[in-house]
């Protein structure tokens, strides 16, 4: 694995500060994977200024979670309370993954059977 | 203000369903090596927080100490179709980093496990938590092309896999061989109730 990046001057501000304290997110946790999309963008966030960068990341296309994390240099904890809020404000959208809660069906197994069989 | 990503960064719009896999395996066995082979996007590094409730030794009253680490996470991704995207997950496996992998183990398709077959008991620990939590995997070994691999009946009874359990060699380096490695486990899902032939000799 490689070593933890070293952070900017920016990075280094506290994750509870960038959080407001929370340590999880008050809605559902969000997985790692989880899609997020921009629903509405006012340009004006008030609150904060990471809140504002994700909203920035995110206004060009569809990214994971995990993905808002490593953009940004964010601990991924911090990026799920974020993106969390943003849902509640209804600024961002998470694409739902139905099979989560059931298990993927063999439908979904085979496309990403057929999609990786194509990279042979 | 840290990088601003722009073009194919982003997942395509029809992009609707994420799925996971774990690749896991011993310390510098090639997981990032593999990840970042069948990657479509250079390689993506976070850190998730880890907490550790352990009690603390030599402790008559018993209290519970309850720590957290940040562990390190390389990931990648890999767009399957017009709806599916992959994303591919590189962790430590030891047992120390047990509860990182409970929360990234969940709503997983399966694991990747790993291995060199120059120190095979290194993969035990991730294999018996992964049975323990029966999330379905398959081996495989990085083949540096260095070490004369053994017969393929004796690698298995070495790594002592349950039957079924899918065992192949690859390339971390290589993308057809990694794919294929990847393919290998999907396939094992796809059979009729993976790990469920189980029972006990």
């Amino acid at each position: 694995m490689s070593p933890p990046r070293r952070r900017d001057r920016e990075a280094l501000v506290r994750p509870y500060l960038i959080t407001g304290g929370r340590a999880h997110p008050s809605g559902r946790a969000l997985d790692l994977t989880a899609l997020v999309r921009t629903e509405r963008d006012t340009g004006y966030v008030e609150l904060g200024p990471e809140h504002g960068r994700v909203l920035r990341l995110c206004s060009g296309g569809a990214l994971s979670i995990a993905e808002i994390a490593a953009h940004l240099e964010l601990p991924a904890s911090v990026t799920r309370v974020i993106v969390s809020d943003l849902v509640d404000q209804g600024r961002l959208s998470t694409l739902s993954t139905e099979w989560d809660r059931h298990g993927p069906d063999r439908e979904l197994l085979q496309e990403v059977l057929d999609g990786l069989r194509t990279l042979r | 203000m840290g990088l601003e990503p722009s073009g194919e960064v982003y997942l395509p719009d029809s992009v609707s369903t994420a799925v996971k896999v774990l690749v896991l395996g011993p310390f510098a066995v090639g997981k990032s090596t593999f990840v970042g082979t069948l990657s479509e996007i250079p390689p993506l590094h976070t850190e998730e927080t880890m907490t550790r409730t352990g009690a603390v030794a030599d402790d008559p009253h018993g209290i519970t100490e309850k720590t957290t680490t940040t562990v390190a996470l390389d990931f990648g991704r890999r767009t399957l179709s017009d709806r599916v995207v992959l994303y591919m997950f590189g962790t430590p496996g030891q047992r120390r980093f047990l509860s990182l992998w409970e929360d990234l183990a969940h709503g997983s398709l399966g694991a990747l496990v790993l291995a060199d077959v120059a120190r095979i008991e290194e993969s035990f620990d991730v294999m018996s938590v992964l049975e323990d939590r029966g999330l379905p995997y398959a081996v495989a070994i990085n083949d540096f092309s260095s070490v004369e691999m053994p017969p393929r009946e004796e690698l298995r009874e070495a790594f002592d896999l349950l039957p079924g359990v899918p065992l192949v060699s690859c390339d971390a380096r290589d993308r057809q061989s990694t794919a294929q490695a990847m393919i290998s486990l999907v396939e094992y899902l796809l059979t009729p109730s993976p790990g469920q032939s189980q029972e006990s000799a």
